[in-house]
């Protein structure tokens, strides 16, 4: 048993490329749907909402990148619950591959999805006139900060998966997650346009202190501060912690169900 | 066509390399054992049939062997390795095509087997190349490049054989490989499977088919919840149970009970009945004529439409094996219960 983890990672990771060749439209919501809502916020809503230093174009964008990453958790879902479904899963179980190659195949292959999305949304972003206003290692690290979020996504949507197995389910599911929890955000709206409670909700969310470290570190404008929690009025550390304990969490908990489920 | 496909024999001279060896092999799930003391010996280039009704625990059996399951209870070596503990060894040696076919319907057939060849260790060339020499031996030439979403479930079924071959495994495990197969079909890969174990393949199948397991195993296990009910070759379980056969079909069903008690004294066990089929039928004693059976029907005022002598069939074997009740041949499912 010369291969590797990786060599395996890297076939089995082809036959995600596989499906989306057969299956284009499972492209659609990592390209078209990015590129749609920025273009729907920027001409549509943009009017309607007041920023400060930058206009809302330089405002969306890191609420844009977060929020769709956070749906790529659906991507991972469907295609683990859709392997067990089909049995697929307990073919390669019986070949002489890698236990863990199968997950990280699978993460391999999101996590390109996840890149594509991210370099269409700053594209579809520089057109229509965001820009960074930050040192490149600032920029930088914004930029790393959305990959391990990514990567944390796409381990939560593995968990998620094989957790539910039913593709239908999962889209159910997911949307029910975090159409929510992106919503009720500084993702689209600066907070202090929000009913007070939803203020707290939303200055609590993780995922407004991702986006606010995101355009902290582009040196875009951000949301002011209304309710004061430490997350929100530190978030890049913040963020930072946030996003290297849920890799930790997703990975965690995907490889024990992993195991779990197919143990029998 | 089919040379490519001879395997270096890995480990020749180890007398146990290429065969499978249980010892009280058992499974629970929650309450149930799902299997229970399985022994099973079966010799490198042998073929092993296990039969038995739904739930009986043919695919329990096969999941525990293939690694893909742990037992509860007992041991098993296949081509020598221990399966509990050294999973990844017994995985490069095996080839399996479960009772759901395993393949990802959002690929070509051809890709399908590449991925699996790649996954054995194989360059994409190489993998690519004993891919289409299965397929052509699978019939499945034509639809290489199809979608396998867009197969019917005979050409997903060969597929997954054809995946189960790509590893050249010395020990090939076949869970039900022939369900769903037409005629034609069936006889192909019987020849096929004749083949490979020509050349030294060992191969475990489980089958529904009494006819499949007289015709392709040496060895029968035949299983009923969870216990192994009988074991031998295909002609001992036939001589177990009788060598000649009467069969006797009624007019009406109401005639079935007494067309059993006419001939019961002929019988050398008590007759059994198919309520559907409206035959009687028993295992007979020698020297019994079929003059007299036909005397003793028409003494008891049955009205016989047939009545015929014949050879045991595994068919009778499975039956006085597995019914719950001696005096009652019928079909029903009452004990049939699907896994999941
Ligand atoms: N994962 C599981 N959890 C609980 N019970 C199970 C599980 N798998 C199988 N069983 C039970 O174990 C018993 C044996 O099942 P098994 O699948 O081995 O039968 P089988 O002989 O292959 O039947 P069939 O001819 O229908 O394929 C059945 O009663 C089944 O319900
Ligand atoms: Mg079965």
């Amino acid at each position: 048993m010369s291969k590797s983890v990786l060599t395996d990672s890297l076939i089995l990771a082809r036959r995600n490329l596989e499906h989306i060749r057969q299956v284009p439209e499972k492209l659609t919501n990592v390209t078209v749907q990015p590129l749609m809502f920025v273009l729907l916020f920027a001409y549509v809503f943009g009017g309607a909402i007041n920023v400060d230093n930058g206009g809302y174009k330089e405002y969306l964008i890191g609420g844009i990148l977060i929020q769709t990453l956070a749906f790529a958790m659906m991507g991972p879902a469907m295609s683990i619950a859709t392997d067990l479904k089909e049995g697929v899963i307990d073919r390669f179980r019986t070949l002489p591959s890698r236990r863990s190659a199968y997950l990280f195949g699978h993460y391999l292959a999101e996590m390109a999805g996840s890149l594509l999305t991210i370099v269409i949304l700053l594209g579809t972003g520089l057109i229509v006139g965001w820009r960074t206003h930050a040192g490149f290692l600032h920029v930088a690290e914004g930029l790393a900060l959305l990959l391990v979020f990514a990567t944390a996504v796409i381990w939560i949507g593995l968990w998620l998966g094989i957790l539910v197995r039913s593709p239908d389910a999962v889209m159910g599911i997911g949307f029910v997650i975090v159409f929510p929890i992106t919503f009720i955000s500084n993702a689209f709206v600066p907070i202090q346009s929000m009913p007070s409670v939803l203020q707290w909700v939303a200055s609590a969310n993780p995922i407004s202190v991702l986006i606010a470290a995101v355009r902290t570190l582009f040196g875009n404008p951000v949301s002011p501060v209304t309710k004061h929690i430490w997350p929100i009025d530190h978030p890049v550390p913040a963020a930072w912690i946030y996003s290297v304990l849920l890799v930790a969490l997703g990975w965690t908990i995907a490889s024990r169900r992993y195991r779990a489920r197919t143990m029998d | 066509m089919y040379e490519q496909t001879v395997r270096p024999l890995k480990g020749a001279g180890d007398p146990l390399s290429g065969g499978v060896v249980a010892t009280g092999l058992g499974k629970r799930f929650g309450d149930l054992w799902a299997l229970r003391g399985l022994d099973l010996n079966v010799a490198p280039g042998t073929v092993l049939g296990l039969l038995g009704h739904n739930g009986a625990g043919k695919t329990t059996a096969i999941r525990i062997l293939t690694t893909l399951s742990q037992a509860t209870e007992g041991s098993a070596t296949v081509a020598g390795i221990d399966v509990a503990a050294h999973p990844g060894r017994v995985r490069e040696r095996i080839g399996v095509a479960a009772q759901q076919a395993t393949v990802d319907g959002l690929m070509t057939a051809r890709l399908n087997l590449q991925t699996i060849g790649c996954l054995h260790g194989m360059s994409k060339a190489e993998a690519r190349r004993r891919g289409d020499v299965l397929l052509e031996r699978l019939d499945l030439s034509e639809f290489a490049s199809k979608l396998v979403r867009t197969y019917s479930g005979g050409m997903r079924r060969r597929l997954d054989v054809a995946a189960s071959l790509m590893g050249q495994p010395e020990v090939l495990f076949l869970d039900e490989p022939t369900t769903g197969l037409d005629p034609r079909s069936r006889g192909d890969l019987w020849e096929m499977l004749r083949e490979l174990v020509s050349e030294g393949t060992t191969i475990i199948l489980t089958t529904q088919y009494l006819e499949e397991a007289d015709r392709m195993a040496n060895d029968i296990v035949v299983l009923d919840h969870g216990r192994t009910v009988a074991h031998g070759t295909p002609a001992e379980l036939k001589a177990r149970i009788g060598d000649d056969r009467l069969d006797v079909k009624v007019a009406n069903a109401s005639e079935l009970p007494g067309a059993a008690k006419a001939i019961s004294v002929f019988a050398e066990e008590e007759p059994m009945y198919d309520m559907d089929g409206l035959v009687v039928t028993a295992p007979i004693r020698p020297g019994v004529r079929v003059i007299d059976v036909v005397r003793a029907l028409d003494d008891a005022g049955i009205e016989a439409i047939d009545i015929a002598r014949r050879e045991a069939t595994l068919d009778d074997v499975f039956m006085s094996l597995t019914s719950n009740s001696h005096h009652q041949r019928d079909d029903s499912k009452d004990d049939q219960r699907d896994p999941i």
